[in-house]
C-alpha cells in the first residue's frame, strides 16, 4: 500500500501517492500541464522547462520533476507562467528548422501541437541557426539535426533501454548536438537500427530510411511480379494511423489495401513464421540430443542479431541458423512459389511490410540471397504502408476484408503471436512435443511466458526432457540474460530475445505515439492484445498443423533441417567491431 | 606531458594504470580522461575506446564528457599554443576578424592543429588583459591591441625561429 499526500492545485484537492510527481497528480485531477522532453520511465531528466509551474518556491519548477509533498500549494496556469512557457516554446523554435509542409512528422508533432496549444503567433527570437548536415548512409535510420530540439529521448532510450549508447548530447552550449563519438554517420556505430530512437522522437529529428518511392516504382514496373509479406505486427498497429483504437486489428483491410495499392499477391509472414519453428524447433531438439550448443537463441530479430555480433560475439554459436521469418520467406518466395508459378526469379519482387527499422538493414546483407537475388528486395515500415496508403487516396476505413493469398496464404495462431514479447517461445513450445515425440500435448496457451515483465521464464518436460526457456525484450534485459550465459551461470537450453520492448508490436517501424498517450497506456500490452485475439479465433494454432507448411516440405524441402531447407532456409553470422578507427570524422 | 621518447606500448602500460587507479572510485571518468590527456597530451579516440572499456562505459559517453569540458582537447596542441581571446572586450574590438585570418593562413579551426605539429588553434574567454583588446597568446607571449594586418608577421615570426632552428 502506497501512502498518499494532499495538495492543492489550482485550488483543487488533489490526492497523489508519495514519490508521484506534480505532473503525474495534476494530470490524474485532469489538470493538463505542457511537456516536451518528459516521456513517462524512459526520460524524466527536466530538461526543456515546458512544464513549469508556480510551487511557492523563488523560481517557477518543473512539474515533471517536482515531487509531491503534504499541503503543497501549485498554480499551474498564471499570466506569468503562460508567457514564461511561450518564451520558451519561442527560443526553440527561433534555433528550429521550420519546415512543417515538408516535415515527415507533420500533424503527429508534439513541438508542433505545443506551438498551437499554446498560440504561438509570432517568433520574437531570431536564434542563431546551424546547419547540420543529416545522417542518411544507414539503411535504416536517417538524423536530421536540424531538426532536433535536444530533448535527450533517443539518448535515454539508446542508452538505457536497449544499452547501446550509440548517441549522446555532444559539445555543449549552442553547439550542443545529439551525434554519435566523432561524428561518425550511425551506419559506423555498433547502432543496431532498432528505430526506438524513431518511435520516442517527438519531433522529425529521426526517421526511417524511405523506401517508399522504389516500392512505388516496381510497382509500376510491368515487368515485374511484385508480392509483398506482412508481419504479424503489423495488423496490431496500422490501425491506429486510421483512427481506430490503440489494439485493433485490422488484418482484412491491410489485405484489402495491399490489393488496391497493386501488389500481385499479398502474403502473411506469419507463414514463414510457422516454417521458422519446424526449423527452429528441429534444430533445438537436434541440439539437446546431440549436445549441441545450449542454450539456443532465437533469430527472428535482426537488431537483436546485430547486437549480438557487436556486444557477445563468443556467443555467435548459441544463435539459431535459421533465417528470420521475414528472409525466409522471401527466399521461400524466390524459389518454391517461383518454381511452382513458373515465375521468373529475375522478375520477381519482394516487398516486406514490417513493423521494424533493423529489417531494412537485414534485408540488405549480402548474405541472405540464397537464390542468387536478395531474399526480400524492399521493406518498407508499418508507417510507410500507411503513408502510401494515403497517397493513393485508399480509404481504409471503408475497405471490405479480404483475405491473404494462396498459395501461401494461411497461418496458425502459432504465427499471429511471434509479433508479442514471448510469442516465438510459445509458439515453440506448441509445437516441441511434437517434434520429439510425435504427438501434442494439451498446452496451447502457455500464459507464462506472456507478458512484459523484463524477464519470463518457463520450464516444460517433454517426454522426459526437460526445456527451461527464458524470454527477453528490449536490449538492456537482453544484456542481463547474455552476461549470465558468458559467465555459464545460465541453465537455460531455450532463449528468446526481441529487440524492442514488448516485442515487434512496439518496433521501430510502427505507429508513433505521442508522449500523452504513452503516459497513459502501456502500447505494448494493448496492442500485443490484437494478437492473442487472432490467435485465440484461429482452428489451428500450432505452426506443425499448418497446412500450407506441411506441403512445402512434401514439395520442395523434403525435411526440417535438411539439405535443401539448410541452403534456403538458414544463415550464419559475423563478429563485428564497435567503432573501427578508420572511420571517426573530424 | 608528452616527451615522445617513450613507446606506445608503455603509455598503454600506463594509461591502463591510470584505469586502473580509479576504477572503483565514484565519477572515475573524468580524472581518467585528466590523467590521461597529461599522458598524451590529448585525447585520441584509441585512449578514449580504452579508457570506455576500461571503466565499463560507452565510447558515446566518454566523448560527450570529453567535448562538453573545454579542459580536454581531441587534438594534440601544437608546438606554439595559440589562443584568441573571444571575450566581450576583444570581440568588440575586432578579435573575430583576428581569427579568421589566423585561421586562413594556417587552414585550421579552433580545437585543430596544423599537420606539421607546430601550431594549434583555440579560441577562449576573457583572459583578463582587456585593455590590451583584442588580444591573443601564443604560449606565453601576450600580443594587445591588434588588427588582422599584424597576424602574417607575427606567425612568420615563429616559423622563421623554428626554421632557424633546424
Ligand atoms: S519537427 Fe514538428 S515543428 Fe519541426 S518542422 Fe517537423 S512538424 Fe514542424
Ligand atoms: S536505432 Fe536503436 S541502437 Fe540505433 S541509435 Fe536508435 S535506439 Fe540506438
Ligand atoms: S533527436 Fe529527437 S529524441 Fe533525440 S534529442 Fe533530438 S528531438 Fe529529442
Ligand atoms: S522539463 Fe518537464 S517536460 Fe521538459
Ligand atoms: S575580453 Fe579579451 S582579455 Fe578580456
Amino acid at each position: 500500500m502506497s501512502e498518499f499526500v494532499t495538495l492543492t492545485i489550482d485550488g483543487k484537492e488533489v490526492k497523489a501517492p508519495v514519490g508521484s510527481t506534480v505532473l503525474e497528480a495534476a494530470k490524474s485531477a485532469g489538470i493538463n500541464i505542457p511537456t516536451l522532453c518528459y516521456l513517462k520511465d524512459i526520460n524524466e531528466i527536466g530538461a526543456c522547462r515546458m512544464c513549469i509551474v508556480d510551487v511557492g518556491a523563488r523560481s517557477f519548477q518543473a512539474a515533471c520533476m517536482y515531487p509531491v509533498s503534504e499541503g503543497l500549494k501549485v498554480i499551474t496556469n498564471s499570466p506569468k507562467i503562460r508567457e514564461t512557457r511561450k518564451v520558451t516554446l519561442e527560443l526553440i523554435l527561433s534555433a528550429h528548422e521550420r519546415t512543417c509542409l515538408s516535415c515527415v512528422r507533420s500533424l503527429n508533432c508534439e513541438l508542433q501541437k505545443l506551438a498551437q496549444e499554446l498560440n504561438v503567433q509570432d517568433i520574437r527570437y531570431e536564434g542563431e541557426t546551424q546547419h547540420y548536415p543529416i545522417d542518411d548512409l544507414s539503411h535504416s535510420i536517417v538524423r536530421d539535426p536540424n531538426k532536433c530540439i535536444l530533448c535527450r529521448r533517443c539518448v535515454s532510450v539508446c542508452k538505457e533501454v536497449q544499452t547501446v549508447s550509440a548517441i549522446e548530447t555532444i559539445d555543449r552550449g549552442y553547439k550542443t548536438i545529439v551525434a554519435s563519438p566523432f561524428n561518425m554517420p550511425l551506419k559506423d556505430t555498433p547502432c543496431v537500427n532498432c528505430g526506438q530512437c524513431i518511435v520516442v522522437c517527438p519531433v522529425g529529428a529521426l526517421r526511417e530510411k524511405s523506401s517508399i518511392e522504389k516500392v512505388w516504382d516496381a510497382l509500376s514496373n510491368e515487368d515485374l511480379h511484385v508480392v509483398v509479406q506482412t508481419a504479424p505486427a503489423v495488423r496490431a498497429a496500422i490501425g491506429e494511423e486510421f483512427g481506430y483504437p490503440i489494439g485493433t486489428p485490422v488484418t482484412g483491410k491491410m489485405v484489402a489495401s495491399l490489393k488496391k495499392l497493386g501488389f500481385a499477391k499479398v502474403f502473411d509472414t506469419d507463414t514463414a513464421a510457422d516454417l521458422t519453428i519446424m526449423e527452429e524447433g528441429t534444430e533445438l531438439v537436434n541440439r539437446i540430443k546431440n549436445n549441441g550448443t545450449l542454450p539456443l537463441i532465437t533469430s527472428c530479430s535482426p537488431g537483436w542479431i546485430k547486437f549480438c555480433e557487436h556486444f557477445y560475439p563468443d556467443l555467435l554459436d548459441n544463435l539459431s541458423t535459421c533465417k528470420s521469418p521475414q528472409n525466409m520467406f522471401g527466399s521461400v518466395l524466390k524459389s518454391y512459389y517461383a518454381d511452382k508459378m513458373g515465375i521468373d526469379r529475375e522478375k520477381m519482387f519482394v516487398v516486406s511490410v514490417m513493423p521494424c527499422t533493423a529489417k531494412k538493414y537485414e534485408a540488405e546483407r549480402p548474405e541472405l540471397a540464397s537464390t542468387g537475388f536478395p531474399d526480400v528486395d524492399e521493406v518498407i515500415t508499418t508507417r510507410e504502408l500507411a503513408q502510401m496508403i494515403k497517397e493513393a487516396g485508399i480509404d481504409f476505413r471503408r475497405l471490405e476484408d479480404e483475405e491473404f493469398d494462396d498459395p501461401m496464404g494461411e497461418a496458425t495462431g502459432a504465427g499471429v503471436i511471434f509479433g508479442a514479447t514471448g510469442g516465438v517461445m510459445e509458439a515453440a513450445l506448441r509445437s516441441v512435443p511434437y517434434l520429439l515425440t510425435g504427438k501434442d500435448d494439451d498446452n496451447v496457451d502457455i500464459n507464462v511466458v506472456r507478458g512484459v515483465e523484463d524477464i519470463k521464464e518457463a520450464e516444460v518436460e517433454v517426454a522426459g526432457v526437460k526445456i527451461k526457456a527464458a524470454v527477453a525484450h528490449g536490449l538492456g534485459n537482453a544484456r542481463k540474460i547474455m552476461d549470465k550465459v558468458r559467465a555459464g551461470e545460465a541453465d537455460y537450453q531455450f532463449i528468446e530475445i526481441m529487440a524492442c520492448p514488448g516485442g515487434c508490436v512496439c518496433g521501430g517501424g510502427q505507429p508513433i505515439q505521442p508522449a500523452s498517450v504513452r503516459s497513459d497506456m502501456d502500447l505494448r500490452v494493448e496492442r500485443a492484445k490484437a494478437l492473442y485475439q487472432e490467435d485465440q479465433n484461429l482452428t489451428l494454432r500450432r505452426s506443425h498443423q499448418n497446412p500450407k507448411v506441411l506441403k512445402m516440405y512434401e514439395e520442395y524441402f523434403e525435411t526440417p533441417g535438411g539439405e535443401k531447407a539448410h541452403k534456403l532456409l538458414h544463415t550464419h553470422y559475423v563478429a563485428r567491431e564497435n567503432y573501427p578507427e578508420d572511420k571517426a570524422q573530424k | 606531458m608528452s616527451c615522445g621518447c617513450c613507446s606506445t606500448d608503455n603509455k598503454v602500460q600506463e594509461l591502463d594504470k591510470i584505469i586502473a587507479k580509479y576504477k572503483d572510485t565514484r565519477g572515475a571518468l573524468i580524472p581518467v580522461l585528466h590523467d590521461a590527456q597529461e599522458l598524451y597530451g590529448y585525447l585520441p579516440m584509441s585512449v578514449q575506446k580504452r579508457i570506455a572499456e576500461g571503466l565499463g562505459v560507452s565510447l558515446a559517453e566518454v566523448y560527450g564528457v570529453v567535448t562538453f569540458y573545454t579542459q580536454f582537447y581531441l587534438n594534440p596542441k601544437g608546438k606554439y599554443k595559440i589562443s584568441v581571446c573571444l571575450g566581450t572586450a576583444c570581440y568588440v574590438k575586432g578579435a573575430g576578424e583576428i581569427y579568421d585570418k589566423i585561421s586562413e593562413i594556417l587552414n585550421i579551426k579552433s580545437g585543430e592543429c596544423t599537420s606539421d605539429g607546430l601550431f594549434s588553434l583555440d579560441a577562449c574567454r576573457c583572459i583578463g588583459a582587456c585593455g590590451l583588446a583584442p588580444v591573443i597568446m601564443i604560449n606565453d607571449d601576450v600580443y594587445g591591441r591588434l588588427t588582422a594586418d599584424d597576424i602574417p608577421d607575427i606567425i612568420r615570426k615563429y616559423q622563421e625561429a623554428e626554421a632557424a632552428a633546424v
